[in-house]
């Protein structure tokens, strides 16, 4: 066979490779019972080499498990052991530090053996629906308070699950059953992934995924390092300061684009927060990587190769590397805004091509409601529930156009239904539409924030977790561009309320958000007549 | 009617390019293919008519039914071209439409462009109520507000408008409460109710459906009078029937008040052609792949019956990218379909590997190889290279290939960035576009809990049978089927489509708070209203009816269909839907969970008319070979390298034959390829059936 046909099998082998990842990740989302994970998308699935290297990721997932998910595997064999790995075996941990940022993850690896012989790894991350301790919020001072935390281990070994392992499980979460469901689905999805693989080599006559892995690694590599090549080398730096719980937090970034590589640095950014807003690096390294990825080289696939030229540090004494036992469990809030202050900094290596700032982090909105006590308590005795919403701000104007409105960025979570949502629980929500007026003028407008308004129905109370940003330092605009509308929480009599812990809502009152706008993009003298005519008549 | 004792019957699919009609007299077939016209549709099916009436030697008179499937409706909501719409809704959630799922279809493009709504944001009104999640009026409607409204509406000269508040699905009252006020004051105004067209719970399919419905609702209206008045006036005596999304028979009123019923109607005609050759074979688990110009699309057959979903998208703006359309919540026939198709175009990406589609060079300016101006290689320029086209013989001869463009053309775009010959890129090109085809098909089943290596691929339009053998080569299939009149199957299939209407509607019940009397009320509303819809056609005819309820554990997103018996449920109860579900979860993901209760969210419910029993189909075994003219030189991608090919006329065969591979089978319509591991017999129906050599 020639050399060319040779490279289209390798070809064909990698896109297969892809599609056995993304039926990983399918069957995942089928199966859940985390609201983040069926509704939408936070979950990660790949394949990896003898070594522990990523060979292919699935494009369904959320930025945050890309780069985070293909260094966990290398944590894995390293506490496992190599000597310790056998056919049937079955690994799991929520560690932050090893798996993806906070212990609402779990993160499970299956080692996949043919013939015998150990030829690689799959591996799928998911948020499952509790850990125990506070609940999902920002409020605990360490890590312990924030629920269980399983370290590194064989969640089955030989095909043998680890009873106590599940028993503790069982004991430590609430909403158990569904937490060791999703368990379950994760070491099934990676066993759809195995035996897809499988029919592949049989099919490919393959012995093992060695060589296909040099050829994805090649490929990718040196079109990422190409990609690098054609920018301009040099030194950019960006800081942007956001809100934080308490204190404004700064996330200062050095970009350094040299020849073969673009590392990413942190130093300068803010302490530590005493709450769970803290980023373990590996969760600040995945959004800083995914925003050089969508700048430079969106279509290179994800893969230990094509990952590898970025290059991301922090001290350790920043909030971007907080070490344990920080507090972690809503390290979304600081993660998702990583991409902006990035992508700031590539904006002056790049002009004319990166969005203005935008509302950043997912306005998530996690709301246990409890029936009334005494005289109050509906005759039924009332409805108790969680209830989970994810609600987007305005992205930043593009060079090229203005904003997409309540748009998630960077995180690829989709919203719920409304009527979905209060099937669930007894809410009622009243308003959920455009911000008018909130995105930031310029010769591109930013996209429009939302207003959110949300009440117990008759006969319950509710309290709710607060973990919103963007509210104290609004998205900025870009070349002139003005600023996008900043966020607000408040009751519908005026009451402001704190943007980040747990709060009450009494039984009379609703809730209102107001989520921000994106930043503009240059000078609103710039706009055209037809844009402001439009911006009138749809009333943006 | 009907033609010396036989029965007349006329299948008419409008397509993008072509307009397709089959006209069946007894057993026999006649079929044309007319260019579509876009200003009058009516005028290319009545010269379709007329032109096959004349070939078959009978009458307008004489024809006894018309049924007919049209992409009308889908292009309306495509080009954006239907009435002046508003829409009313709930007050607070004017923007349900345009913010859609709040999510980037494409996580890694800091540039892309939402689809706009259907109904901008200044033709979207709001009334002051609320209905609660479970049907309670949280907040009554104002009388006087909504009149004010309804006023101001009809004033500024809505043609159409769309009416979708929060929870209707539950509870309809306010939506009607609507429409009789829009009634009384503008009686002709065509008005649509989203617990009528769509009564699914999720607010934006909802309204997206109800817009999408009101969208095209004046156009359709006027186009289907003007085709039942054209065809009355050329001498017909018959009635005219409409096939829907689901796959079934609806009459023209029913099209006209549920037009968004109509979209992908063609492509459903295609899986019933291919569902009902499944049947004559016996065939119960089979893929059925549909290739054309654009794109392929693939669609899992289970005991002759397609797969059906209760939502899908159409008008995809992103390389038919999931999330990229508008959301149709409507009883359809679940496809999936690629940017894969003849006209695709091939290109090298910066890592160096071939990409082929969705971009598509479409009929104009066409592929290198038509020398109609087109430049780029495409699908159809490698297939050529390969040796599966004849230059001198496509489409019947009637357009001669020119091998030196496709040659230039995969040069200039491909080899020389590769570094590689001609021959290699054409077989790279071929075999990208042949392995995403079998990616959507592995997605497809896994989506749908299938193995695809025990199905029977069924392949027909006009590029899949060219391409069918290697896809079976790389799935594991052992069976492939190449149905005759494989240009026209959809029009052919409307014609073995029975009466048939599918309704959908959300109703929560918890196993453990099984209410049977809500289960009784929900089943027998929607009983009444399918039968309804299939009566206005099958008239007192037996109808099969199937009912399912669509299950999951608390706390799942994703519900799992489970048919359950059509009777008066009682209180224990409750364990036998348990029962059935946990039986169904257990087939698709291989276990069940303890200690989770189970809920329903959703029904639905198909009434169909019994279709008559097709004749069953002895497959045949290989007798004579066939008589070969010709050989060329036709490269084989299983085994790398160009081989002496066969080349048959397809209709020279006689039940039978049989031609091993390599082989080439041409007809005016297709080529069929018999790689080298397949051995394709001639079937008593016409049909190829193309096996693994034993």
């Amino acid at each position: 066979m020639s050399k060319f046909l040779q490279d289209v099998h390798m070809q064909i082998m990698w896109n297969r490779l892809i599609s056995v990842v993304e039926e990983q990740a399918v069957t995942l989302i089928r199966t859940a019972f985390s609201t983040s994970v069926r509704e939408s998308g936070d979950l990660s699935a790949g394949v990896f080499n003898r070594e522990g290297l990523m060979i292919a990721q699935a494009v369904t997932g959320t930025p945050g498990h890309v780069n985070a998910m293909s260094e966990a595997v290398g944590h894995f064999i390293n506490d496992i052991g190599r000597d310790n790995i056998f056919e049937g075996d079955v690994y799991i941990t929520n560690d932050p530090w090893k798996g993806t940022g906070h212990l609402h993850d779990f993160t499970v690896v299956s080692p996949s053996f043919r013939d015998g012989a150990l030829i690689g790894f799959f591996a799928c991350t998911a948020h499952v629906v509790d850990v125990g301790g506070r609940g999902f919020g920002p409020d605990a001072n360490e890590v312990y308070e924030e629920g269980i935390f399983v370290p590194i281990m064989k969640f089955a070994e030989r095909g043998k699950v680890n009873r106590d392992l599940v028993n503790m499980l069982h004991n430590n979460v609430r909403e158990s059953q569904q937490v060791v469901g999703d368990v379950y689905s994760l070491a099934a999805c990676n066993e759809i992934g195995h035996r897809r693989l499988m029919e592949m080599m049989e099919e490919f006559a393959l012995v093992d995924l060695e060589g296909l892995a040099d050829f994805i690694f090649d490929r990718s590599g040196k079109a990422t390092l190409a990609a690098i090549e054609a920018l301009p080398t040099g030194r950019y730096d960006n800081t942007m300061r956001v809100d934080g719980y308490g204190s404004p937090i700064d996330i200062v970034v050095t970009m350094d684009v040299c020849d073969d590589h673009v590392s990413i640095d942190f130093d300068g950014t803010s302490g530590p927060s005493p709450k769970g807003i803290n980023c373990p690096l590996i969760y600040s390294v995945a959004y800083a990587c995914y925003a050089m990825k969508c700048s430079i080289a969106p279509e290179i696939p994800n893969n230990h190769a094509s990952l590898k030229p970025f290059r991301v540090t922090a001290p350790k004494d920043c909030i971007l590397n907080a070490q344990r036992p920080a507090p972690v469990s809503v390290r979304h809030v600081l993660g998702h805004l990583v991409p902006d202050a990035v992508l700031g900094a590539v904006h002056k290596m790049l002009p004319d091509q990166i969005p203005a700032e935008g509302s950043g982090a997912l306005w998530n909105l996690h709301v246990s409601v409890r029936p009334l006590a005494g005289d109050l308590a509906p005759k039924d005795g009332g409805k108790r529930a969680e209830v989970l919403l994810f609600n987007s701000g305005g992205m930043g104007a593009k060079p090229s156009g203005d904003g997409l409105s309540t748009t998630a960025f960077p995180s690829g979570v989709h919203s719920m239904s409304i009527e979905a949502t209060e099937q669930v629980g007894p809410v009622v929500f009243w308003r959920k539409e455009f911000r008018e007026r909130s995105g930031g003028l310029g010769r591109q407008r930013g996209g429009l924030g939302q207003v959110v308004e949300i009440s117990a129905r008759d006969g319950h109370e509710f309290h709710f977790n607060a973990m919103f940003d963007r509210v104290d330092h609004p998205p900025r605009g870009r070349e002139g561009g003005e600023n996008g509308a900043p966020g607000a929480v408040l009751l519908d009599d005026g009451t402001v309320l704190a943007t980040k812990g747990r709060q009450h809502v009494p039984a009379e009152r609703r809730l209102v958000l107001k989520l921000p706008g994106g930043g503009g993009y240059g000078p609103v003298s710039e706009r055209s007549e037809e844009a402001r005519a439009d911006d009138k008549h749809y009333g943006y | 009617m009907t033609h010396n004792g036989e029965n007349v019957q006329v299948g008419v699919d409008i397509g993008g390019t072509f307009t397709d009609v089959v006209m069946e007299v007894g057993s026999a077939q006649h079929s044309t293919k007319v260019l579509t016209d876009y200003e009058f549709p009516e005028a290319a099916i009545i010269k379709g008519i007329n032109k096959v009436a004349k070939s078959a030697g009978i009458s307008l008179s004489e024809i006894d039914l018309i049924i007919h499937g049209t992409t009308l409706a889908t292009n309306a909501l495509i080009e954006r071209e239907g009435a002046k719409t508003a829409l009313i809704t709930t007050k607070g959630f004017r923007d349900v439409i345009e913010m859609r799922t709040e999510s980037r279809f494409e996580q890694y493009d800091l540039n892309i462009v939402l689809p706009s709504p259907l109904v901008a944001r200044q033709d979207r009104f709001v009334v002051d109520e609320r209905i609660g999640a479970d049907g309670d009026i949280l907040r009554p409607l104002d009388a006087t507000e909504l009149e004010e409204l309804c006023k101001r509406i009809v004033a500024a000269g809505y043609e159409s408008v769309a009416v979708g508040l929060i929870h209707s699905y539950v509870n309809p009252e306010h939506e009607r409460a609507v429409r009789e006020c829009l009634s009384r004051i503008a009686p002709e105004l065509s008005v649509s109710i989203s617990s009528e067209v769509s009564p699914q719970m999720r607010e934006f399919q909802r309204f997206n459906t109800v817009c999408a419905n009101a969208f095209v609702k004046p156009l359709m209206a006027s186009y289907l009078n003007r085709l039942v008045e054209r065809l009355q006036a050329e001498g017909t005596q018959c009635p005219v029937f409409m096939i829907h999304s689901g796959g079934g028979i609806i009459s023209v009123e029913s099209a006209i008040q549920f037009p968004v019923r109509l979209l992908e109607s063609g492509p459903a005609g295609g899986a019933i052609f291919a569902a009902s050759i499944a049947q004559s074979y016996g065939a119960d688990e089979v893929v059925s792949y549909d290739m054309g110009g654009t794109t392929a699309k693939i669609c899992l057959i289970e005991k002759f019956v397609p797969k059906t979903a209760k939502t899908f998208e159409v008008a995809r703006s992103y390389r038919f990218k999931k999330g990229s359309g508008m959301p149709i919540s409507i009883p359809v026939i679940e496809m999936v379909e690629i940017g894969a198709g003849g006209g695709s175009i091939a290109s090298v990406d910066n890592l160096r590997q071939l990409r082929v589609g969705p971009r598509s060079a479409g009929s104009e300016p066409g592929p290198a190889c038509y020398g109609l101006g087109g430049n780029k290689p495409t699908v159809t320029d490698a297939d050529l290279l390969m040796g599966k086209l004849d230059p001198k013989n496509f489409a019947g001869g009637a357009m001669t290939l020119d091998v030196a463009a496709s040659e230039a053309a995969v040069q200039v775009d491909l080899s020389s960035k590769l570094g590689i010959d001609v021959p290699s890129a054409a077989y790279g090109l071929a075999e990208t576009v042949d392995e995403n085809m079998c990616n959507a098909a592995r997605m497809h089943a896994v989506e749908s809990g299938k193995e695809l290596s025990d199905h029977t691929m069924i392949a027909f339009g006009g590029a899949a049978p060219l391409h069918a053998a290697r896809l079976c080569e790389k799935l594991g299939i052992g069976s492939l089927l190449v149905p005759p009149g494989a240009g026209v199957g959809s029009a052919i299939g409307f014609l073995r489509a029975p009466f048939g209407f599918e309704s959908v509607r959300s109703a929560y019940c918890r196993l453990d708070a099984f209410n049977p009397a809500q289960v009784n009320a929900v089943i027998s509303e929607l009983r009444e209203e399918a039968t309804n819809f299939v009566r206005q056609g099958a008239g007192d005819a037996p109808l099969e009816i199937e009912c399912v309820a669509h299950m999951r554990y608390m706390g799942q997103g994703w519900e799992v269909p489970v048919e359950i018996e059509l009777r008066d449920y009682a209180e224990d109860d409750g364990a036998t839907f348990r029962q059935l579900f946990d039986a169904a979860y257990e087939k698709l993901f291989g276990r069940t969970i303890d200690g989770l209760d189970v809920e329903i969210t959703s029904w639905s419910l198909r009434a169909a008319s019994t279709v008559p029993p097709v004749k069953r189909i002895i497959p045949q075994e290989p007798l004579r070979e066939a008589a070969s003219l010709e050989t060329r030189q036709l490269f084989d991608a299983q085994l790398g390298r160009f081989e002496t090919a066969a080349v048959v006329e397809r209709a020279t065969m006689e039940p039978g034959d049989y031609v091993e591979g390599p082989a080439v089978i041409t007809e005016r319509e297709t080529t069929t390829i018999v790689t080298s591991s397949r051995i394709a017999i001639l079937q008593v129906d016409g049909c190829l059936l193309l096996k693994t050599k034993s």
